[in-house]
């Protein structure tokens, strides 16, 4: 595996999901408009139940706007994460996974080309988004959305490879409605996301715990530190440790034939 | 273990460089703790708390910031505090339940609104005797006297009046009906205008000061928040004249008004029942007491956002700032 092979094979799986995103413009919109209409919709009916107590890494009250800006920003990455896998298993039925395999190059490299263009695409309708959310008045530092760059990166690695593990389990295109129930929205309302986890714990014991096992969760308090220039040292390691294993996982159980792994 | 700042956001930097120089310090009445809270504004923390006497309330310096007047009011008195040593050094006649009060630009004269008793009592801090006590309406609140100090205004709180005092007779010389409980009174830095705000009205009055008429009504509006819970306490003018603050209690927001044109130019989110306010030395930060959620939020004036908010004692009432 030489560099400009290596190079020449990432460009070529960056440009076919770039032409792939701008060419399903409804896509791009849905990916924004999804968050946006709970940024200003959902948001507005909750305006004034929040702001009750200071939780770091904010120095003073915040709106709820502001507070759910990250869950929102991971929500887009968590929703790109599975669309990719449904990529995935859409490219396996119609063959197109088998010509990228022929590739020479090994196919964990390959898989990971893929995660990483898929985090790309999905990093610009974050900034897309955080550009809309100022109407709303969700201002981080400035600083804060340079900071936030690799934390965004670590997390949509994290999505897209789950979505990759995800993908070697689902044997038809059909079943995607499945990963939506019992993958996305667990994933999403078990955070942090939407409610401050000491608000789950006043709720219910068991539900805070779920609400800390679900590495969602993490992923967005580390977005949420970094947005305002902090390092939360416990989301990164528990953020980086389930990517590496859901990579680890998804690769070694990768088939470009069947959905089941054995392939 | 969420913590290791990697760095610091640009507006604290700013804030720090700015003020480092200075090194400012805020002095915090803690209305249940019976103590002061002081806060160092170059690095918004609590570097100090003292206890001082019952429920203190008004609190406010000497001209020269070596004295600090404060209104203990369930001790009945009106304590002073060396500002060097943090010592009570002496205990003003100041007549029941002092709450807030004013000093006359002679440096001399407390103005100090006793709310039990209907009467405004006047007492000389060098002498430590009540030169005079005023009958006003009842429940007498607020407290301001003119730029020029030739009048002292209280508020009467059941009556809803602004009572104009003249300083040199120490008689009522006019009065003017506000709205539903009027709480602070403040005049603007030439003296022409003077704002009172009505808690239950939820209305702030501007009121000429020639004419002693209402020139001007403000209402606020909060979005999210039911009208019941705006009720304006607080305000503060900028010297420049073209800013007013107004903290509206437990809406938990700080209006911000254009002080040329009365417009309401935006609100800030606070901490619980917003109360009192004060400036630092240039203006740059205002500083609001959150009495239900114990705290004091910063506000940087040129963003006019909240910056920080600093947990102090219980109930959080008047603050004043040292340069």
């Amino acid at each position: 595996m030489t560099l400009s092979s290596s190079w020449h094979c990432f460009k070529g799986i960056l440009v076919r999901e770039f032409l792939r995103f701008v060419q399903q413009r409804s896509r791009f919109l849905s990916a924004l408009i999804r968050p946006l209409l709970w940024l200003i919709v959902f948001a507005a009916g909750f305006r004034a139940a929040l702001g009750i107590a200071i939780i770091e890494p904010y120095e003073t009250y915040i709106t709820y706007e502001v507070y759910i800006a990250p869950g929102l920003c991971c929500m887009i990455l968590l929703f790109n994460g599975m669309q990719s896998s449904l990529s995935m298993v859409y490219d396996r039925e119609m063959g197109s996974m088998r010509v990228l395999l022929m590739s020479p190059l090994p196919r964990p490299y390959l898989l990971l080309c893929k995660m990483v263009a898929t985090a790309l695409i999905s990093l610009t309708q974050v900034y897309a988004f955080l550009v809309i959310a100022l109407l709303v008045e969700v201002e981080p530092p400035l600083i804060g959305y340079l900071t936030v760059l690799p934390a965004l990166m670590l997390v949509a690695m994290m999505l897209s490879s789950l979505g990759l593990l995800l993908s070697t389990r689902i044997k038809q295109l059909e079943n995607f409605a499945g990963v939506m129930n019992f993958v996305i929205f667990p994933m999403f309302f078990l955070s942090s996301a939407l409610y401050p986890l000491w608000k789950m714990q006043e709720a219910s014991e068991w539900l805070y715990w779920l609400c800390q096992v679900n590495p969602f969760t993490h992923a967005v308090e580390l977005v949420r530190y970094a947005l305002y220039s902090q390092l939360n040292t416990d989301a990164l390691i528990i953020t980086a440790g389930a990517t590496l294993l859901f990579s680890a996982v998804a690769v070694t159980g990768f088939s470009p034939q069947k959905g089941n792994g054995r392939g | 273990m969420k913590l290791n700042k990697l760095l610091t956001p640009i507006a604290a930097a700013m804030l720090l460089t700015t003020s480092l120089a200075q090194a400012e310090i805020a002095y915090v009445s803690n209305e249940k703790d019976d103590s002061l809270s002081l806060i160092d504004l170059s690095t918004l923390e609590v570097i100090k708390t003292i206890s001082v006497g019952q429920r203190p309330r008004g609190i406010i310096f000497s001209k020269d910031y070596s004295k600090l007047y404060i209104c203990a009011s369930d001790s009945d008195t009106v304590q002073v505090m060396d500002t060097t040593t943090h010592k009570i050094i002496a205990t003003l006649p100041s007549g029941e339940d002092p709450e807030q009060f004013a000093l006359h630009p002679d440096d001399v004269h407390l103005y100090i609104a006793n709310e039990d008793d209907a009467l405004v009592t006047v007492v000389n801090t060098q002498t430590h005797e009540v030169e005079a006590q005023i009958d006003v309406g009842v429940e007498p609140e607020g407290m301001a006297v003119s730029p020029d100090g030739a009048y002292a205004v209280n508020t009467s709180e059941t009556t809803n009046m602004v009572h104009w005092i003249d300083t040199k007779t120490h008689e009522l010389v006019d009065n003017t009906l506000v709205d539903q409980r009027p709480r602070h009174v403040e005049f603007n830095h030439d003296g022409t205008l003077l704002w009172a705000s009505s808690e239950i009205g939820g209305t702030v009055s501007v009121i000429d000061v020639a004419t002693r008429k209402i020139v001007k009504k403000l209402r606020f509006e909060v979005k999210g928040v039911h009208p019941d819970k705006i009720q304006p306490v607080g305000i503060k003018l900028t010297k420049d004249g073209k800013w007013a603050y107004v903290a509206l209690g437990p809406s938990n927001h700080v209006a911000v008004v254009d002080a040329k044109t009365f417009e309401i130019d935006d609100y800030i989110l606070v901490g619980r029942r917003a109360w009192h306010m004060t400036f630092n030395t240039d203006e740059s930060l205002l500083l609001t007491t959150n009495g239900i959620s114990g705290d004091v939020s910063v506000i940087d004036t040129k963003a006019h956002k909240a910056i920080k908010t600093i947990k102090v004692g219980r109930y959080p009432w008047g603050v004043v700032v040292k340069p």
